[in-house]
């Protein structure tokens, strides 16, 4: 009986409701499960006490103002990870004494998990934005850079040698033929950076923050003020997806002319 | 002469000794210098101890925990989170990659949630999960797994999905087994995809427990780094830092090495690799 459902045939208009129907049933269980007693409120507060009090939180305010404030931090430091991370990586592809120089330092900084420095970032720069946009720049740089580099090594050799002895300088040559050849990757790359900068964001926020999302979860948590701390973890999840979803999209588009 | 990163081999005898002096030694030369500069920061610079203790000092302190066996301890307690995190996620993660793979029921339930779920930040549950699990192993462990499945998951489903048809065709016509078939083909061509993610997983899982610990103060590298910052013992963070970035680094070796192993018949095994 399910063969309908899950085949191609079924009506256009059901598709993407019926693709999405899993979590509606999740959602549907978990409100059920909470409003029956099977499942208690001060372990799982019911869905819809949830959503009454993130409206709550809505109109007062508090998540708008946070959420400004972590959103602003991640933008930030993901911003100067990219244009510093694919710079970097980009030459190191390019040219072999910028490689020799920065690849040690890359590699060897590429392995270290980046949440280590979360109590030297509060140390150096505080509480407040500086410390986290520095820690998100420095924890989404190297995945950058790597793939940056790793695209541009992987550009075609003949296509180089091509646009040098058609008389392409070698600036010429970087611009139209190693950037190109290396956008896909690095742009995949870029993705995971987006993945990492909100664990790095949150995680900082746990730990050392006054403002933002993190830091209110971490404080209505600690208050016993659980459905807040649901919807407020919801939210942060819902961000980070969302966040990926259009970056997939611009990225679909960037890469158009490859296919 | 320009060098281009891609030029031919003939072309790197030709460049000037002094690039190649410089490339030969790069590795340990860039190193050094950063050490000599954290070195003369702290002696001439306009920093205090306690921002930036001298490196000598936190020689001196990683020595010191590892003599009194605080490293290993620590280390112990941070690599067994991880590492039983990790192992319930590949182990949950192929199982349910294989799942999603045979039925077709498991995979409409799933595939929503993981396409979900990958992409968001899962460490922000880790307040709900203290709240269901309590404040020690139970709870770290959970949250770690959870972070690291995703990435396994969807490996294993893109692995299996790419397995040549053909070749399971032939080798049932050639009169194997659906098992001999299973053993022989599917697993050996999908072990490649799979292990990426086991190798993505498996840093992720590290990056957890560190965070899981700094949050909830005890044992661990995470929780001794939290504390020395807590008592403003700067030599001790700057310590935590660097034996969390040793631990990391030999768990990724460790990783590429087993990777190499057992796909030391798949050609990317012999070509020589990038990074």
């Amino acid at each position: 009986m399910f063969d309908y459902f899950l085949s191609d045939k079924r009506h256009p208009a059901l598709a993407p409701t019926l693709k999405y129907a899993p979590l509606l049933l999740l959602a549907l269980g978990w409100e059920l499960g909470t409003r029956t007693g099977f499942i208690k409120p001060h372990i799982l507060p019911a869905l819809s006490q949830v959503l009454a009090s993130w409206f709550s939180l809505a109109a007062s305010g508090d998540l708008l103002s946070n959420a400004v404030s972590s959103l602003y931090r991640t933008f930030a430091g993901l911003s100067l990870a990219i244009i510093v991370g694919s710079t970097v990586g980009i030459l190191m592809g390019w040219s072999r004494l910028f490689d020799a120089v920065m690849g040690p330092l890359v590699r060897m900084f590429y392995p270290m998990p980046k949440s280590a420095l979360i109590p030297i970032m509060a140390l150096w720069l505080g509480f407040g934005d500086a410390s986290k946009i520095v820690l998100i720049f420095l924890g989404c740089m190297l995945p950058v850079a790597i793939s940056a580099y790793n695209g541009a090594r992987g550009a075609e050799r003949t296509l180089i040698w091509s646009a040098r002895s058609l008389g392409a300088g070698r600036l010429r040559t970087l611009w139209d033929v190693v950037v190109p050849s290396a956008l896909p990757e690095l742009m995949s790359g870029i993705r995971i950076a987006l993945a990492t900068s909100f664990i790095l964001l949150v995680s900082s926020e746990f730990i050392a923050a006054r403002k933002g999302l993190g830091h209110m979860i971490g404080v209505l948590g600690e208050g016993g003020v659980y459905d807040a701390m649901f919807a407020m973890v919801l939210t942060v999840a819902l961000l980070g997806f969302i966040a990926d979803r259009l970056y997939l999209i611009l990225m679909r588009r960037a890469l158009r002319w490859r296919s | 002469m320009a060098i281009v990163a891609t030029t031919s081999e003939p072309q790197r005898s030709a460049a000037p000794p002094f690039r190649y002096l410089m490339r030969r030694t790069a590795h340990f030369v860039i190193p050094l210098l950063l050490l000599l500069l954290w070195q003369l920061l702290t002696a001439f610079g306009n920093v205090t101890n306690f921002m930036l203790p001298p490196p000598m000092d936190v020689a001196r302190r990683i020595a010191s925990d590892v003599t009194s066996g605080e490293f290993f301890i620590n280390a112990a307690i941070t690599l067994y989170r991880t590492f039983a995190g990790f192992a319930l996620a590949v182990a949950g993660g192929i199982a349910l990659g294989l799942l999603m793979h045979r039925n077709r029921l498991a995979h409409w339930f799933f595939d929503p949630i993981v396409s979900v779920g990958f992409p968001m930040p899962k460490i922000a549950f880790l307040p709900i999960f203290i709240l269901w699990f309590g404040l020690y192993d139970g709870s770290k462990i959970t949250i770690i797994a959870v972070n690291a499945i995703f990435p396994i998951i969807t490996a294993t489903l893109a692995g299996l999905q790419g397995v040549e048809r053909e070749l399971v065709w032939s080798a049932r016509s050639l009169g194997a087994s659906e098992r001999r078939a299973a053993w022989e083909i599917v697993i050996p061509a999908a072990l490649p995809q799979v292990l990426t993610g086991i190798q993505v997983a498996l840093p992720t899982a590290l990056i957890v427990a560190i965070i899981a610990e700094m949050m909830m103060g005890g044992y661990g590298l995470g929780g001794a780094m939290m504390e020395s910052s807590r008592l403003l013992d700067s030599d001790g963070v700057f310590a935590g830092i660097l034996e969390i970035a040793f631990v990391g680094h030999c768990i990724i070796t460790g990783m590429a090495l087993l990777r190499r192993r057992l796909l030391a018949w798949h050609p990317e095994t012999q070509e020589p690799t990038t990074v």
